[in-house]
């Protein structure tokens, strides 16, 4: 089992946008990333339609949209799907997706990349890019220290009865016990942290309820995966819930990369009782 | 002298042809009248639950079922307790289940153990519950519990607030 360190989440939020151009800076200008279904429970096959920003504020536009490049949407039938009228505006992205068949429907945008830091001149000197793109970092920089990015920002949609959800296997994703689109007012929701396809443990979890913009309080709820990778959260009230976690391992697919970051998103919908 | 009887008695209502009377549950459901604007007939769902919230039995759900390509279904989930509890499993319409929609007045429904819908309900304690939701409205959900089988003549009612009016249900033994 890897060591993991649960890390600033101020990082997640920024590799998780890397797709977005957020100019890597401290973790304190990162922003949140999300999704955001038109429905999430819907009791015949129809159309939805899927925003997607870099925006701080539950569930309000006002930075900028959120890549679609990595969209990747899987059918309740574990094959992929295409999303149509693809737009990518000022502040947000915007997708349509026919949900033509019962289950779950999983609407996922993976950003992996690498950043580095070194020095040259005496200057610490910052980049980002691809494996294949590595050769940017001049020969002569110093104190080279490569970071590999996951990212993953996602939601959920099911057409009449639920059906499971199954673990890609790779970087940090959540899984049920209670099925995302299963989620109700004053109820206990329990879910799992994965990362690789393995229970994830110790890793950070904040969850914010939508609807900033008009209370005072952030009101947010934060809580650490058990062994089992898993985390329990009671929601106080019907709305759209933004979910949030963070990890670092050493588990790197780029044999220069040193560690490895792991980000993961979910926007989830809780109806009332 | 004593009579010994060698042969067994019938029961006597065997021997009239008098068949044993079935248990019923007989339902009204007021939908209201209401003074709004733009008004559409509710959706309603009725059903039986057991004490552990586990559905036992779907008795009636109406809904917009003759629309084309079956477009009054995209609605059933705003019946959002019965759609988690039971409608997300269903394929509809279901004989003897889906029904149309239903204009303000008071409903009737009848249903007796040997119907489909109660007869292999087990003895036990139970909730009828009625869920209503209208387009441009709201959403109501009323529970009577009850006893099953009855072994009185028993009512039950609940009244709704907003978009459910009087519910009854009787029970004969």
């Amino acid at each position: 089992m890897p060591t993991l360190t649960p890390v600033l989440r101020g990082c997640a939020r920024t590799l998780a946008a890397l797709g977005a151009c957020v100019t890597l800076g401290s973790a304190a200008h990162a922003h949140n990333v999300w999704m955001m279904p038109s429905s999430t429970v819907l009791s015949s096959p129809q159309w939805i339609t899927v925003d997607a920003a870099v925006s701080n504020d539950l569930f309000y536009f006002n930075h900028f949209p959120l890549a679609l490049d990595n969209l990747v949407v899987v059918a309740p039938d574990g094959q992929q799907a295409e999303a149509q009228n693809l737009h990518r505006g000022k502040l947000r992205s915007v997708f349509d997706l026919n949900l033509d068949k019962p289950g779950t429907w999983r609407m996922t945008v993976i950003n992996r990349g690498l950043v580095a830091s070194y020095m040259l001149n005496g200057e610490r000197k910052r980049w980002r890019g691809k494996a294949d793109q590595l050769s940017q970092i001049p020969a002569e920089a110093t104190q080279v220290s490569i970071t590999e990015s996951f990212g993953r920002i996602e939601t959920f949609a099911t057409v009449g009865k639920p059906s499971a959800l199954k673990a890609s296997g790779e970087g940090l994703e959540l899984l049920a016990d209670t099925h995302p689109n299963d989620l109700f007012s004053g109820e206990q929701a329990v879910f799992r942290l994965a990362i690789d396809g393995k229970p994830a443990a110790g890793v950070e979890v904040t969850v914010v309820p939508g609807g900033t913009r008009y209370r005072n309080g952030l009101n947010d709820q934060t809580m650490k995966t058990d062994q089992d990778g898993r985390f329990s959260v009671t929601w106080p009230s019907a709305g759209l819930y933004w979910i949030e976690a963070g990890a670092e391992d050493a588990r790197t697919t780029v044999p220069q990369a040193g560690k490895r970051r792991l980000g993961y998103t979910a926007t989830v919908e809780v109806l009332p009782q | 002298m004593k009579l010994h009887y060698r042969f067994a008695v019938a029961p006597l209502t065997a021997l009239i042809g008098v068949p044993a009377l079935a248990a019923e549950l007989g339902l009204t459901i007021e939908v209201p009248r209401l003074d709004v604007a733009e008004y559409h007939r509710p959706y309603v769902a009725i059903w039986i639950e057991r004490e552990d919230r586990s559905v036992a039995a779907n008795l009636n759900v109406w809904y917009d079922l003759k629309l084309k390509n079956a477009e009054g279904e995209k609605w059933l989930k705003d019946m959002r307790m019965w759609w988690r509890r039971s409608g997300r499993e269903l394929t509809m319409p279901i004989d003897g289940v889906s029904a149309p929609t239903r204009p303000p007045g008071r409903h009737r429904l009848g249903f007796s153990d040997t119907g489909a819908a109660l007869q292999s309900l087990a003895p036990g304690a139970y909730r009828l519950m009625v869920e209503a939701a209208r387009e441009v409205g709201g959403r109501e959900l009323l529970e009577l519990p009850f006893q099953w089988p009855p072994t009185a003549e028993t009512r039950v009612e609940a009244r709704g607030k907003t978009e459910l009016g009087v519910v009854e249900a009787t029970l004969k033994p």
